[in-house]
């Protein structure tokens, strides 16, 4: 189906599945048990799950694919963030000029960086990429503050001229919508006590982010894809067959900027402000560990390593000593106060420390992320079974990290 | 016809002169050999004529292609392979990705931004890679990834890759270096075969006995200096390599 | 001439404290081939380390003075420390007042010790790891250091005193015979300067002129024919990674009153020293240092009024500016050797 082979396609029609009953699957526990806190499937949240999943993805075509380790590609969500916000400003509240403005502007800046840090690899590629994506930062906070506002980040106002819509309704701003479909309006079903919100905007991140993903498909299957894991593999021996590495490095880079550039531009449908904070090396980092976590190089692992990590920011965020009290009501209180005492370090304000500590132990004991994790548990449950016919069985393609 | 001609080529390291005015020349069509003790000089040679080396002096001619100041990938796209002495390969794809990548570079040149296409349904480039594969004996590991061949098998695989170019000159950096006499000897076999395709080789090495198994013409280099050169038989009986070569214990 | 004076005098501190960094990430380097993101997270430790003496050594008693009343007319609580009973009030104060100084010699066992768990925990098992999974875990644990220390002392920066003997500003234009006032530059800064060029002479002479420093030149020059000599290099490395911790831990000891620490301080400054590190040229002591003085120079120079009205933001982006050109027309930096991260 769409020219994808077997696998791939049910690999596809499971992530579409996904997405598209996520309103449900997300949403497990009936609104008013005490387990609700754990459900995901409120809009705001599912949306983060799809356009960090879209950044995710793009990333992983660079490092994933190449090898080659940006930290820096925060800059271009920012920058694909601001320019979305200024086609709001200017020309319309209608989401599809901001979204495609976003893709082009992060796809120029990304041209920019990539063609410089590119002349370098290794460490050296790395530091400067984060060279860069800080010093976009300082500028955004100084310099630039006519065009990103500062400290204050990018807002929309009342009296933005919006030629091509209309600059306000009512005297208010007009809301983002997608062709006069607001990006906020929500339907709400309650089935018993379960209460599921099905959002236009996290529909509009679905169908985009199912377009991004099946692009990352077809590109992983392409000679293009093929030649960019002989980047990684090998760059000595593909400069001596015959291929110049600089433009498919180069090509990656801009393509993972564009996707990045995607992800600032849904940020701003669903939420039209725009700060310097999200380019911020730390929010580079972040898309890293979401890229490791679920498998670099794998396809539906940056996806799952983005979910997983919004959605433990989420919860982990949210739960404080009160509700670990609640939890723990059923112990004596001295062991409740102990086990409080432990785990408030990690929980609140404390999400941070959880992951780092989880960043850590992926790359010590899983440099494989998630996907390889299921793999090895997947091989154990081979093993049980009789010696198979053919001896010369392949490795499987998870090679030690060396 | 003279396919490679290089002349007066000069390369020093520092103070040290590892190349000192050099002319040589191969014909199309031949295999030839360069060999020397330790030291002499072959690699940097081979350096410099793939491009690797920029030479301090001299002219490395491809045809009527001037080599020197050439990329890589440049010199590889006019028609010039090379195998490494240690088996430079892509370990973590799999054979057959292997031999597509050459393919393809064969094909669509150094830089094509074909990503919408599909590598499983190119039926051209994928049958050229089972036919090399055939040819080697690896046909039974397409599906292995490289990583794992030992280290006569990653030659194999090397050497495969290259032929899958359809190269006018392929130079050999001593493809049977720390092989067992058993598998040096599959090595010439299998070289023996793909010369029948008019391939033009250059082959460095050390070991006299693939030297003479194979070589229409040897040049031995001494010192950065040529100081013989002929046929393998002419070059046995030569008293300046005998020296060159601490009393011909080798021959 | 007086304004370019100041500046250069601006600049040393931060230049010192680059350099420090520096000269840490370039001895790991260099010596264990390890990138180590976790660099700055030792300065801001070394930091926390004064913010801790200070405080351990501020610890008090309370007492009721009955003679004396608050505002409320309430007896009035008096709060001794403990040292001044011990010591005596006079002696007492003076050691509050000195903690920042003697902090350094509470950190060096602590910085070594902290270094030594890294190397023996933690970076031992990624020697032979790719760069980029080194990054990885050692980004992974700056991040747990720097929340675990947000954890124990807040996200507020924590105002840390030097001595008052140094509090005031020291005015080199009289000492130039120039007007007075016109440069004047705080004594403590003077200070932390003198301070990082001892450090910095203390590990260079300790390369150079003992059987240890030999071999860890050796080392940095060639990895492998110093492990096939049969010399065992597993101890000198985990030696060296503790004398890094150490001199990072020192140079965030005595930054602490020039810059009340925070819980990021460190990433702040990790993120110009890898730079510095780059521009001097990777895993070149002398270049490190170099950079590290050259950038904080420069970049009190980009900050100077007249520049920033020229060039607009030019003061935020310079070290990555230069950082950028160094690379694209030196690629190995300043001072680099060849073969070095090339690969």
């Amino acid at each position: 189906m769409l020219g994808l082979n077997k696998k791939d396609t049910y690999m596809f029609l499971l992530v579409l599945a996904l997405v598209v009953f996520a309103p449900f699957l997300l949403n497990p526990f009936p609104e008013n048990s005490e387990l609700a806190q754990f459900n995901a499937g409120y809009p705001d949240l599912m949306q983060r799950f799809l356009i960090f999943g879209i950044f995710a993805i793009g990333f992983n075509i660079l490092f994933g694919l190449t090898g080659y380790l940006s930290f820096g590609h925060a800059a271009f969500l920012g920058v694909g963030s601001y320019a979305g916000v200024w086609m709001m400003k200017l020309l319309t509240m209608n989401v599809i000029p901001a979204i495609f403005m976003s893709v082009v502007f992060a796809g120029l800046f990304s041209l920019l960086v990539g063609y410089i840090s590119l002349r370098r690899s290794g460490i050296y590629f790395s530091i400067l990429t984060l060279a860069f994506a800080q010093m976009s930062f300082s500028l955004a906070y100084s310099v630039l503050t006519p065009i990103t506002n500062g400290e204050t980040g990018l807002q929309l106002a009342l009296d933005d001229p919006r030629v091509i819509g209309v600059s306000q309704v009512d005297g208010s701003i007009p809301p983002a919508n997608f062709f006069g479909m607001p990006m906020r309006e929500s339907f709400e079903m309650s089935m018993g006590g379960w209460l599921f919100t099905f959002n236009a905007g996290y529909y509009l991140c679905a169908v985009v982010m199912m377009i991004a993903f099946y692009i990352a498909i077809r590109i992983f299957r392409s000679p293009f894809g093929m030649m960019l894991r002989a980047v990684k593999s090998n760059q000595q021996r593909m400069n001596f067959t015959g291929l110049n590495s600089k433009p498919y490095t180069l090509a990656a880079f801009v393509i993972s900027g564009m996707y990045a550039g995607l992800a600032g531009g849904l940020m701003v449908a669903m939420d039209p402000l725009a700060g310097a904070e999200r380019m911020q090396w730390t929010a580079s980092g972040e898309v890293v560990l979401m890229t490791i976590l679920g498998g670099a190089g794998t396809l539906i692992g940056p996806v799952l390593g983005a979910g997983f990590i919004k959605y433990c920011e989420n919860i982990f965020s949210k739960i404080n000593d009160n509700i670990l009290y609640d939890w723990f009501a059923a112990l004596p209180d001295g062991l409740a106060d102990a086990l409080v005492f432990i785990i408030h370090p990690f929980i609140g304000k404390g999400w941070h420390l959880t992951l780092g500590i989880m960043f850590m132990l992926i790359v010590i004991f899983l440099p494989g992320g998630i996907m390889e994790g299921m793999e090895r548990i997947g091989r154990l449950f081979k093993r049980r079974k009789p010696p198979s016919q053919d001896k010369s069985a392949p490795q499987a393609s998870a090679a030690p990290a060396e | 016809m003279e396919i490679l001609r290089v002349e007066g080529v000069n390369k020093s390291f520092g103070g040290l002169r590892a190349l000192n005015n050099v002319n040589f020349s191969v014909e199309e069509g031949t295999v030839h050999a360069i060999i020397g003790p330790n030291g002499a000089g072959k690699s940097t040679f081979l350096n410099c004529m793939i491009g690797r080396l920029a030479p301090d002096t001299g002219t490395v001619m491809f045809g009527d292609i001037s080599l020197t100041g050439m990329k890589p990938h440049e010199i590889n796209q006019i028609g010039v392979s090379r195998v490494f002495q240690t088996p430079e390969i892509f370990d973590d794809l799999t054979l057959l990705e292997n031999i597509m990548i050459p393919a393809l570079a064969k094909r669509d040149g150094e830089f094509a931004l074909h990503a919408f296409a599909r590598v499983d349904q190119d039926a051209e480039i994928h049958d050229r890679a089972m036919h090399m594969l055939e040819d080697v004996g690896l046909e039974d590991k397409r599906a292995v990834t490289a990583s794992s061949l030992s280290r006569g098998d990653k030659r194999r695989l090397e050497l495969a890759m290259c032929l899958s170019q359809d190269p006018k000159l392929l130079l050999l950096d001593e493809p049977t270096a720390g092989m067992s006499r058993a598998d040096t000897n599959n090595t010439i076999d299998l070289l023996k075969r793909i010369g029948d395709r008019g391939i033009t080789k250059v082959v460095i090495e050390h070991d006299m006995h693939v030297v003479f198994s194979l070589a229409e013409k040897v040049t031995v280099l001494a010192q950065g200096t040529i100081i013989a050169e002929g046929k393998p038989e002419d070059i046995k009986g030569d008293p300046r390599v005998q020296e060159a070569y601490l009393g011909g214990a080798h021959l | 001439m007086d304004a370019i004076l100041l500046q250069i005098l601006n600049g040393l501190d931060k230049g010192s404290a680059y350099a420090l960094i520096a000269l840490g990430l370039t001895l790991i380097f260099g010596t264990l081939g390890v990138v180590n993101f976790a660099h700055g997270a030792l300065f801001m430790i070394g930091a926390f380390c004064a913010v801790t003496l200070n405080r351990l050594l501020s610890l008090s008693f309370t007492t009721i003075d009955p003679e004396r009343t608050d505002f409320l007319g309430n007896p009035l609580k008096v709060e001794t420390p403990y040292v001044e009973t011990w010591f005596g009030p006079e002696t007492g104060a003076a050691i509050i007042d000195w903690s920042v100084p003697l902090a350094i010699l509470f950190s060096i066992p602590i910085m070594a010790l902290v270094g030594l768990f890294m190397e023996r925990g933690l970076i031992k098992y990624f020697y032979k790891r790719p760069h980029a999974d080194q990054i990885l875990v050692t980004f992974g644990l700056a991040i747990v250091l720097q929340e675990i220390i947000k954890y124990f002392y807040g996200a507020n920066p924590i105002p840390t005193p030097a001595p008052d003997a140094f509090s005031g500003s020291f005015d080199f234009g009289v000492l130039l015979g120039l007007d007075p006032n016109l440069i004047i530059y705080p004594y403590w800064r003077i200070v932390y300067f003198l301070f990082a060029a001892g450090i910095i002479s203390a590990v260079f002479a300790f390369l150079q002129f003992t059987t240890f420093g030999m071999v860890v030149r050796a080392g940095m020059a060639d990895r492998q024919t110093v492990g096939l000599l049969g010399i065992n290099i597993d101890k000198r490395f985990t030696f060296m990674f503790a004398l890094a911790a150490v001199v990072a831990g020192l140079a965030g000891v005595m930054y602490a009153p020039i810059n009340s620490p925070n819980y990021h301080m460190g990433m702040d400054f990790l993120v110009l020293s890898f730079v510095v590190v780059v521009v001097g040229g990777m895993g070149s002591l002398p270049g490190a240092v170099l950079a590290g003085f050259l950038l904080g120079i420069l970049e009190s120079f980009a900050s100077m009024a007249q520049v920033v009205a020229l060039l607009p933001g030019i003061n935020q982006i310079i070290i990555y500016l230069v950082a950028i050109v160094i690379l694209l027309t030196r690629p190995r930096g300043l001072m680099g050797r060849k073969g070095v991260m090339e690969s």
